[in-house]
């Protein structure tokens, strides 16, 4: 407990414990350096620079994530709370970060890259050849970076305030991301238009949110809240109206069901690398906030907002599930099942325990690999306009390129929760941290979903190897050295989570306590 | 419970095919012969090491023997734990004979269809599967660590799955897919028993775990139990195949290579009647009691309503498939009929059918790859052309009718003699499925060699061509088994029948008083 500036008559600033907030000073810091080398280096020195400095920076966010971890306070006036979650998730948050980020950077598979700065000069117009000509947009880095800090300084935001900055942080850069492909320019606009439109709303709703709690408590500290909770004095109307509001916030970035709409979309029409971004370290930091959120600050009291969450996992769990069954485009069935897999880690969530805190951290650090490679492999299934994300089009894979088609059922399998990857381990974890809590019905719902969801991705592993290639199937570029690295992380780190999960497994269970 | 061999049979007789699959899948396309005979090479030496286990494995000595335990996941109780009591053993010993003989039975299918068309499938990718399929299905049968037997159980679908998807014949994608999604949603509520159960563990003995022994001696709730038994049986119940849960063989074994099929009919499937066994028996006492009536009814629906569906069939896989489906439901009646014998019968039917429809699979593949086509109609009169080849098909299908001096005769009037003392109607009722599986057998037999010749089978070049010297080698260990555990079954029973009687005495039933034939082994 760090807080005694509220004595003080006149404005005094808060102890800051500098080395705490040193991984998010890093990736701002870094970011802001990647702003000005925008601005004051020339075009062909900016790509190098600016990847440098990402990756630079994220490796050393992660040194100083290590380098702090075992300790538990807060700072900051209790604005940022350094405790096990927090650094646990910082830490997923720079290791995916750094393995979205090699995808970002990544030149060879699309010569030039990903991205334009100008996304919105109209096509074929002379402007429009001579951007085509360049190379990408450089601005992606630092966005990026920004984006990343804000994830880091949101699951280590102690009051609502902050949580709320942070949440602000890392959704406006991704919004950016969203509409800056080199390739089907419309679709990643209109996906930045929606992802923005609704994301502004939920925000919305998440300061309103804010707002009715600080009528309820007094204050929006974690520790007040889960003080004022606790009494039985209080208008429980305003407490209801805001975590229900707070809820809608924090449950529309991790892509629940009913919140989830915008993930389809906005998943098929973001550059790939961003998605693959937005799928492993959204998710990490959404499921942070929400930890925090239902474990910390609202305990189970005068409200018991669990049935409505239960409710939410098992129709996020089902709807994931069974609309990934209809789909025809692998970005958009690797969408649905993202939004089945909010359902499986929310499961860890509601066990409300320590073993369903660790076993939730594991499973978005177990997902976030898997899925970081899987986008990986969909960068390099390509035919000249880009792209092949049909699943007509990747037919036959398995006989054009066994490598690729091998390591991508493999990823599949592990979605589908075989064991000996870490799909299994992971979903072993939170589906026995709930039952041991008694969510006996989320558990059910869980298997039957994950059933259901194994026939989707069977059929991506039908197509690749028992049907027959057709005369168009893509060619499978030969990944750079960045993906191709990308993607060996991403895969080692699902099968090696799933072969030999004891030593993240108790890091995780080691770092579930929180500090208020 | 540790046995006195310090040597770890269990786990090198698991990595043994493991090390085989990786082998066989690093070498080069373009020589076959060299990955078909490493290949070979590895399963026989599977064979060899299994026979070294048999003959240290000691009949009257400690329940499970074998045993080894390394630890593996700490936090959630998990370990590398093996061993095998008799049960388990037989069905190793199965294994390790049949995956050698089906390796040489399957030596051309990857390099065409059953149906003749010229394959483009890999080679060493075929080989490499059936490797791994052996050694995921030995980790089912050697695992006792109830997570270990999950991880294996789960893990079998993924070859079997590359097996009849990449390499079946006509409608092998749809078969693959189904197999797998029916398996799938199967595991998925044993997994959620299984998490059930590890969670009362946590609660009764202070720490959870896994471990087979710890787990059999909890007290769980009747309520409860009848819960977490429904989650496994359902599991083993899709995997056996039992009625209702039945639909997907048919289309895997018609759809499959007919070696794979043996394999998937004779050893893969008989996870869940070893599962059945194994887990709902001991660990569920009070529930596998009380749910016994129902699952007996739908065993002996099995019985007869797959005999009579195979009398149907006219496609050759497709009508095996069934009568395999009659035979699960036979041993199922075996299982739950609670009484040594009958339950002794049941792990000898998981043996002998094994062997038998092994044969009779590899034998229609036989013929099938001779004719191009896997329908009856496509046959008639093929005896003239094959006398051989006939003949042997002629044994394999009585040896799955059952016929007196066939391996499988010991093991089903073991069934339906052990049932008969405690079930009485549902042992005459299922003897009717013996008639049926003389009707299914003998016309099959009829329709396809003997009669009038058809004469499209003059015209198919290979049908000229009667067993070829691997056919021969193919054959004859099976012939052989069958015909020597046919007049000779002690042995196996030696090794069987103690693991069962402690399995019912896990269970808290002892054999009724002896009416009748009790007392002779």
């Amino acid at each position: 407990m760090a807080t005694r500036l509220l004595a003080a008559p006149e404005l005094k600033l808060p102890d800051i414990d500098y080395a705490a907030l040193a991984p998010m000073l890093i990736l701002f810091g870094a970011a802001c350096v990647g702003v000005l080398v925008e601005a004051f280096v020339p075009r062909r020195l900016r790509y190098r620079l600016q990847v440098s400095l990402a990756i630079g920076g994220l490796v050393a966010a992660l040194v100083m994530v290590v380098v702090v971890s075992g300790r538990r306070f807060t700072t900051a006036g209790a604005a940022i709370a350094v405790d096990g979650p927090a650094l646990f998730l910082q830490g997923t948050v720079a290791v995916l970060g750094l393995v979205a980020m090699l995808l970002i950077a990544d030149r060879t598979v699309e010569p030039g890259g990903s991205f334009i700065s100008q996304a919105s000069v109209a096509v074929g117009t002379p402007a429009d050849r001579q951007q085509s000509s360049q190379p990408g947009a450089t601005e992606v880095y630092p966005l990026a970076l920004f984006a990343l800090g804000g994830m880091m300084m949101f699951v280590a935001a102690n009051d609502l305030l902050t949580l709320f900055v942070a949440l602000e942080v890392f959704s406006l850069p991704l919004y950016l991301l969203c509409g800056l492909a080199r390739r089907r320019r419309l679709l990643s606009q209109e996906a930045a238009v929606k992802y923005f439109l609704l994301g502004a709303f939920s925000s919305a709703f998440f300061l309103y949110g804010v707002a009715l709690l600080y009528g309820f408590a007094g204050t929006v500290q974690m520790a007040g809240l889960r003080r004022a909770v606790g009494e039985t004095d209080r208008n429980s109307t305003l407490l209801v109206l805001g975590l229900s509001m707070l809820a809608v916030g924090l449950l529309f970035k991790a892509a629940a069901v009913p919140f989830h709409v915008w993930t389809p979309d906005v998943y098929q029409g973001a550059p790939t690398p961003v998605t693959a971004l937005m799928a492993a370290c959204t998710k990490a930091a959404a499921f942070g906030g929400l930890l925090r959120v239902f474990v910390i600050a609202f305990p189970v009291g005068a409200v018991d907002w669990r049935p409505v969450l239960v409710v939410i996992a098992i129709v996020t769990m089902l709807v994931g599930a069974i609309l990934a069954v209809t789909q025809t485009d692998i970005k958009r069935l690797l969408a649905y099942s993202s939004i089945a897999n909010a359902g499986y880690a929310l499961t860890g969530v509601l066990a409300l325990n320590r073993e369903g805190v660790a076993s939730t951290m594991f499973y978005v650090l177990a997902y976030g690999f898997a899925v970081l490679a899987a986008f990986g492999i969909v960068t390099l299934v390509r035919d000249p306009d880009g792209e092949a994300t049909h699943l007509a089009r990747w037919a036959g894979l398995g006989r054009r390129s066994p490598l690729v088609a091998a390591l991508f059922t493999f990823l599949l399998l592990a979605f589908v929760g075989i064991p000996l990857t870490s799909g299994f381990t992971s979903k072993f974890a939170v589906f026995s941290a709930a039952l041991g809590a008694d969510q006996v019905a989320l558990v059910i719902v869980g298997m039957v979903s994950s059933a259901i969801l194994a026939f989707p991705y069977l059929r991506v592993v039908v197509l690749m190897y028992l049907s027959e290639p057709a005369e168009d199937t893509p060619t499978v570029s030969v990944p750079g050295v960045f993906t191709a690295t990308s993607l060996t992380i991403g895969v080692l780190a699902t099968a090696v989570l799933g072969l030999a999960p004891e030593a993240v497994l108790d890091i995780a269970s080691q770092a579930a306590g929180f500090v208020t | 419970m540790t046995g006195m061999q310090a040597f770890p049979f269990l786990s090198v007789l698991t990595l043994l095919p493991l090390v085989g699959a990786i082998v066989v899948a690093t070498l080069p396309r373009d020589n076959p012969r060299l990955v078909k005979a490493t290949a070979l090479g590895f399963s026989l030496a599977v064979a060899a090491f299994a026979g070294l286990m048999w003959a240290a494995y000691n009949v009257t000595g400690d329940r499970f023997q074998f045993r080894e335990s390394y630890p593996w996941i700490p936090q959630w109780g998990v370990k590398f734990t093996f061993a095998a009591d008799g049960i388990a053993l037989v069905m190793l010993a199965l294994i390790a004979i049949l995956t050698p003989i089906v390796i040489l039975a399957s030596w051309h299918d990857a390099e065409r269809t059953d149906t003749g068309e010229p394959g483009r499938r890999s080679v060493p990718a075929f080989f490499a599967l059936l490797l791994a399929l052996e050694c995921t299905m030995i980790g089912v049968f050697a695992a006792a660590d109830v997570f270990l037997f999950f991880v294996f159980f789960e893990a079998m679908l993924v070859p079997m799955y590359f097996l009849i998807g990449s390499f079946g014949g006509a409608r092998r994608q749809y078969a693959a897919v189904k197999f797998f999604v029916y398996s799938l949603a199967g595991s998925a509520l044993l997994l959620a028993a299984l998490i059930g159960l590890w969670v009362i563990s946590a609660d009764q003995l202070g720490q959870a775990t896994f471990d087979w022994a710890k787990l059999s001696q909890l007290d769980i709730s009747q309520n409860t139990q009848r819960w977490l038994f429904l989650g496994f049986f359902v599991a083993f119940a899709v995997k056996a195949p039992f009625f209702p849960f039945h639909t997907w063989l048919p289309d895997a074994g018609g759809a499959a290579p007919a070696g794979t099929a043996a394999i998937l009919v004779g050893v893969l499937d008989k996870a869940g009647t070893f599962g059945m066994l194994r887990y709902c028996l001991p660990l569920f006492p009070d529930a596998s009691r009380y749910f016994a009536p129902m699952v007996l009814v739908i065993a002996l629906i099995g019985v007869l309503y797959a005999a009579l569906l195979a009398i149907g069939q006219n496609d050759l896989k497709r009508l095996v498939s069934y009568t395999s489906i009659s035979h699960f439901g036979f041993i199922g009646i075996g299982i739950f009929a609670f009484t040594s014998q009958a339950g002794t019968g049941a792990v000898l039917y998981m043996v002998t059918h094994g062997l038998a429809t092994g044969l009779l699979f590899l034998v229609v593949g036989m013929l099938v790859v001779r004719r191009g086509s896997a329908l009856i109609s496509d046959f008639g009169g093929a005896g003239k052309l094959l006398p051989v080849l006939s003949g042997v098909f002629f044994i394999a299908g009585l040896a799955s009718l059952s016929l007196p001096g066939t391996a499988p005769f010991v093991s089903e009037f073991l069934v339906l003699l052990g049932a008969f003392s405690t079930n009485q109607w549902v042992a005459v009722l299922a003897t009717l499925g013996v008639v049926l599986g003389a009707g299914y057998v003998l016309w099959m037999y009829q329709r396809t060699m003997q009669g009038t010749l058809n004469p499209t089978l003059t015209e198919a070049p290979r049908m000229r061509q009667d067993l070829t010297r691997r056919e021969v080698v193919v054959v004859a260990p099976l012939v052989a088994l069958i015909l020597l555990l046919g007049v000779y079954p002690k042995p196996v029973i030696d090794v069987i029948e103690p693991a069962v009687q402690a399995t019912l005495s896990d269970l808290g039933v002892s054999d009724p008083v002896p009416s009748s034939a009790k007392g002779d082994k």
